[in-house]
C-alpha cells in the first residue's frame, strides 16, 4: 500500500507493485545507510575487544560518537544510556552495537513520524526551507515525483528565484511527474510565486502543493525576514497554510544543524526534517543531538539521488545502521 | 562563521589574562576549554588532539610561566598555532593561472557545497582582477538545470560558457571545452563538475577521467564551512583520488564555527585559497590564515574592513566630507551617505565582526535589535524629507514629522530618535571642527566605551543599549563604533554605479 495514502481515492485495489515496497525500501535503505555507517562500524569493532563495558570502553564510544557528529551532549546522553543498562557487564562486540542500537533508536523513536499529508481540507501546502545546497529543490523534486506517482495532484510552487536555474531544476521534476508548475522568472518576488501557486492548488482542486524556496543561512536576518514575506503571503490565500513546513538539513553539516533547526523553527515555524545526503561519508549523527532537544518529527531520509532515494524515516532502522547492526538474513 | 569559537575562547581568555602568575593546572584548565570549543566548533577530533599537544607543549615551557603576562602568551600561543593550522603565510595561496594557455581550473567536491556559485565567482574575478579571458564548462550531467545555472550564471557576470550540447558526457564534454578554450583564445578554463559523494566509485573515477584528460592546473576542493566531523574523511578521499591543489570553504559568512576549515587544512595540507562569503557573484574572498586566526581570537580584522572599504569607497566624496567635517559641518545629507556606505561595508553585523574586540558585545548588539533594517529605516526617514528639511532640521515640527513618518513608513518616534542621534552626532563634530577634538573623544569615550579602541564594559554596554532603545538611535556614530570614522577618515560613501 502507497504509504501516501492517495492511492486509495482513485483505485481502490492497492497496486500490486506496491505489495514488494517494504523490504525494497529496507534494501535500499542498506545500501545508503550501510555505507555511512561503515566507519563507526569499524571503529567499534576496532574498539571492543574487551568483554566488558567499563568506564574506558565508554569513553572510548563516546569519542567516536562525537566523530559521528552526534556532538558532546548528546554523545554523552547515549553513554549514559548504555551505561545505566549494562555497565560492567559482560558483553561482545555485537552486543555493544545492539546496546548502542537501543539507546539511539530511544532517543530518535518519538520522533519518527510520517508525513501525512491526506487529512484536513485540500489542498495540503507543503513549505521547505533550508541553508544554501541542503537538497531543498532536490527534496521537493523527489516528493512531488512520490506524491504524484502515488495518485496525488500536485502543484509545485518554484519560489527559490535567487539561484540561478532553481527554477529549471524543479521544472523537470515537475514534468517528470506531470504536476503542476507554477513559476516566474528569475529575481521574482518569490512571496508572489508562492501566493500564486497556493492559489493555483485551491482553483484546481490539488491535493498538495508543494513550495521551494531559496536557500539562506539562518544568520541572515533579512533573508529570514523574505520567509516570513512569504509565510504572509501563504496565509492570504489559507489562513491555516503553511500546513507542513520542512527544514532540509544536510547530513555533512556538523553541529550548525543545531543553530539551523533553532533559528528556523523560530522563523519558520517549521513542523519536520528531513536529512540529505546520508548515502555519502558523513554520518549525520546531529540528528540524534536535534531529536534530543527539538521535539520535531523527522519525515525522510534522503540516501541517493533518485526518487526513491528519499525515504521515510525509521528510528530503529536508522539506529542499527548507525550503529552498525545487522540484522540476519 | 568563526564569531561562535571566537565568543568560547575570549571567555577562556579572559579569565586567564587577568592574571598574573600561571601554574600548568591553570594552562590544562584553559586548554581543555579550547579543547570543548573546538570540538563544538566541529574540528575533527585528531586535529584537536594534535593542536592542544601542540600548544601545551609550548605553553608549559619556562617563557610563558616566568613571562609578565602569562594569559597574554598562551593567547598568542594559541594564535600561532591557529595560524600555522590554517597555513600560514602559505607561498602556494595564489592561483596557477599564468601557463600556457589555457590554464585549466577544476572544481570538485560534494553535492550543495557550492562548486556552481563557486565557478562563477572565480570567473567573476579572474576576469575584474586579473584580467583574464575566462570560458565556464558544466560537466554535470546529473543534477537537473545544472548546466543552465552556470550559463546563467556566466551571462549575468558576461564571463563565456561553453554551449551546452545535450547528451554528451562528461569527459566529452572536457575534450570539447579545452578545444574550444583554445580556439577562443581563453586564458583559463573552469571545469564545474557534477557533485559527488567520495564513496561513489563510478564517479570518483569519472573524476579522475576528466582531470587526466584536462591536465588541470588547479583542482580545487570545494567544500561547506558548517562541514562536521566528516570534513576529514572527504577531503582525504578527494585528496587520494585527485590531484587537489587546494580548498575553497563556501558559506563562511554563516554561523557556523569554521572548524571544517582547520580540520580541511591539517589533513591535507592543502591551502584553503578562497572563502565564499555571500550568495552574490562578488562574495570571494583570498583566504588568509592570519586574518581568519584573528577572528577567531576575537583580535578583529582591521585589514578586511579596510579593503573592502577602499573597494566602495569614492575618493572625492571622502575628500569633501572629510572637509565638511573639519568645519565642523554635519547634514542629515552626510548622515545619509553614512549609513548607506554602512551597508555597503557588509552591514553592521559585517563590520562589527571585523573590529577588533567587538565579537563579546556582537551578541548584545543583536538584542538590542540593532539590525540593517533599522538602518535601511533610518535612511528611508531621511529620504523622506525635502531638501531644506535636510538642510535645517530645525523646521521639522510636528505636522512635518507626522508627514515624513508616513513618508518613510514608520512610527513618529523613529523619526524624532533619528534627529536627535544626528543632532548629538552634528553637536560632536561641531567641537571638534572648533579644534576641541580630543575633548569631545575623551567627552564620547566616557560616555560610551572604555575609551578609545578599546572594548565597552558590560555595565556601558548596557547603558548603551538603554540610550539605543530609549531614542539614541546608533550610539554616538560616527563616534561610537571604534575606529570610525576616526579610523577610516570620513567613511565616505558608496561609488556612485
Amino acid at each position: 500500500m502507497s504509504i501516501w495514502g492517495f492511492g486509495k481515492k482513485k483505485d481502490a485495489a492497492p497496486a500490486p507493485a506496491k505489495t514488494a515496497e517494504p523490504a525494497d525500501m529496507l534494501g535500499r535503505l542498506w545500501s545508503g545507510l550501510a555505507k555511512s555507517s561503515a566507519k563507526l562500524t569499524d571503529d567499534v569493532t576496532g574498539v571492543f575487544l574487551k568483554k566488558t563495558l567499563d568506564q574506558s570502553t565508554l569513553d572510548d564510544l563516546e569519542e567516536r560518537l562525537i566523530r559521528a557528529d552526534m556532538g558532546p551532549q548528546a554523545a554523552a546522553k547515549i553513554v549514559g544510556l548504555m551505561r545505566e543498562d549494562r555497565f560492567n557487564k559482560e558483553i561482545d562486540d555485537a552486543g555493544i552495537r545492539e546496546a548502542l542500537a537501543d539507546a539511539v533508536a530511544t532517543v530518535m523513536a518519538p520522533r519518527e513520524r510520517p508525513l501525512d499529508l491526506t487529512d484536513g481540507p485540500r489542498p495540503r501546502v507543503v513549505l521547505v526551507v533550508g541553508v544554501n545546497g541542503s537538497g531543498k529543490t532536490t527534496t521537493i523534486g523527489k516528493l512531488c515525483y512520490l506524491l504524484s506517482k502515488s495518485g496525488a495532484k500536485v502543484v509545485v510552487g518554484a519560489a527559490d528565484t535567487f539561484r540561478a536555474a532553481a527554477i529549471e531544476q524543479l521544472g523537470v521534476w515537475a514534468e517528470r511527474s506531470g504536476a503542476t508548475f507554477v513559476a516566474r522568472g528569475q529575481g521574482a518576488d518569490a512571496a508572489g510565486v508562492a501566493f500564486e501557486a497556493v492559489q493555483k492548488g485551491k482553483d484546481i482542486g490539488a491535493d498538495v502543493v508543494l513550495v521551494d524556496t531559496a536557500g539562506r543561512l539562518q544568520n541572515r536576518a533579512e533573508l529570514m525576514g523574505e520567509l516570513d514575506k512569504i509565510l504572509r503571503a501563504i496565509r492570504k490565500v489559507d489562513d491555516d497554510a503553511p500546513h507542513e513546513t520542512l527544514l532540509v538539513l544536510d547530513a555533512t553539516v556538523g553541529q550548525n544543524a543545531l543553530s539551523q533547526t533553532e533559528a528556523f523553527r523560530t522563523t519558520a515555524n517549521v513542523t519536520g526534517l528531513v536529512m540529505t545526503k546520508l548515502d555519502g561519508t558523513a554520518k549525520g549523527g546531529v540528528l540524534v543531538a536535534i531529536a534530543e532537544r527539538h521535539a520535531l518529527p523527522i519525515h525522510f531520509i534522503g540516501v541517493g539521488e533518485s526518487a526513491d532515494d528519499l525515504q521515510p524515516f525509521n528510528a530503529r532502522n536508522y539506529a542499527r545502521a548507525l550503529a552498525g547492526v545487522r540484522d540476519k538474513p | 562563521m568563526f564569531d561562535a569559537l571566537t565568543d568560547r575562547l575570549t571567555g577562556v581568555f579572559d579569565r586567564l589574562t587577568g592574571r598574573g602568575a600561571l601554574s600548568e593546572a591553570d594552562v590544562d584548565a584553559a586548554l581543555r576549554e579550547v579543547r570543548v570549543a573546538l570540538l563544538e566548533a566541529d574540528v575533527a577530533l585528531p586535529v584537536v588532539k594534535d593542536f592542544i599537544a601542540k600548544v601545551r607543549t609550548d605553553a608549559v615551557g619556562e617563557a610563558v610561566i616566568r613571562s609578565v603576562t602569562p594569559g597574554q602568551m598562551i593567547v598568542k600561543l594559541v594564535h600561532d598555532a591557529l595560524v600555522d593550522t590554517l597555513g600560514g603565510d602559505d607561498p602556494t595561496a595564489g592561483l596557477r593561472i599564468d601557463g600556457e594557455p589555457p590554464n585549466v581550473i577544476m572544481m570538485a567536491g560534494l553535492q550543495g557545497s557550492g562548486k556552481t556559485t563557486t565557478s562563477g565567482k572565480l570567473g567573476l574575478r579572474l576576469k575584474t582582477f586579473d584580467k583574464k579571458r575566462v570560458l565556464l564548462a558544466s560537466l554535470d550531467v546529473r543534477r537537473p538545470a545544472a548546466m543552465e545555472q552556470l550559463a546563467i550564471l556566466g551571462k549575468n557576470i558576461g564571463v563565456d560558457v561553453l554551449p551546452i550540447v545535450a547528451g554528451q558526457q562528461p569527459a566529452d564534454i572536457t575534450r570539447r571545452a579545452l578545444q574550444a578554450a583554445k580556439l577562443g583564445g581563453h586564458d583559463v578554463l573552469i571545469l564545474d563538475t557534477a557533485g559527488r559523494t567520495s564513496i561513489d566509485e563510478q564517479m570518483m573515477a569519472e573524476a579522475a577521467e576528466i582531470a587526466a584528460i584536462a591536465k588541470p592546473g588547479e583542482v580545487l576542493l570545494v567544500a561547506d564551512s558548517l562541514t562536521g566531523q566528516d570534513a576529514v574523511e572527504t577531503a582525504k578521499r578527494f585528496h587520494e583520488r585527485l590531484p587537489l591543489t587546494g580548498l575553497v570553504l563556501t558559506r563562511a559568512d554563516g554561523d557556523g564555527r569554521g572548524g571544517a576549515a582547520l580540520s580541511m587544512r591539517a589533513v591535507t595540507g592543502l591551502p584553503i585559497k578562497f572563502l565564499g562569503t555571500s550568495e552574490k557573484p562578488d562574495g570571494i574572498e583570498v583566504f588568509d590564515a592570519r586574518r581568519v586566526a584573528g577572528r577567531i581570537l576575537g583580535q578583529g580584522d582591521i585589514v578586511s574592513l579596510v579593503e573592502r572599504a577602499a573597494q566602495t569607497v569614492d575618493r572625492d566624496d571622502a575628500e569633501k566630507l572629510a572637509k565638511k567635517l573639519q568645519k565642523g559641518q554635519f547634514g542629515l545629507d552626510d548622515l545619509e551617505k553614512q549609513l548607506g556606505q554602512m551597508l555597503a561595508l557588509g552591514g553592521l553585523k559585517g563590520m562589527m565582526g571585523m573590529l577588533p574586540g567587538v565579537g563579546k558585545i556582537k551578541k548584545q548588539m543583536e538584542g538590542a535589535n540593532l539590525d540593517d533594517a533599522q538602518v535601511r529605516r533610518q535612511i528611508a526617514v531621511i529620504r523622506s524629507m525635502t531638501k531644506a528639511e535636510r538642510e535645517k532640521p530645525d523646521v521639522l515640527n510636528a505636522s512635518r514629522r507626522r508627514r515624513i513618518a508616513k513618508g518613510a513608513g514608520v512610527d513618529v518616534a523613529e523619526v524624532n530618535r533619528l534627529l536627535k542621534m544626528h543632532r548629538n552626532m552634528a553637536d560632536m563634530v561641531k567641537s571638534m571642527g572648533k579644534g576641541k577634538m580630543p575633548g569631545a573623544l575623551a567627552a564620547m569615550a566616557g560616555q560610551q566605551g572604555g575609551g578609545g579602541m578599546r572594548m565597552p564594559s558590560p555595565d556601558q554596554m548596557k547603558a548603551m543599549q538603554a540610550q539605543m532603545t530609549q531614542g539614541g538611535g546608533l550610539p554616538g556614530l560616527p563616534g561610537g563604533l571604534p575606529g570610525l570614522p576616526g579610523g577610516l577618515p570620513g567613511l565616505p560613501t558608496k561609488k556612485k554605479d
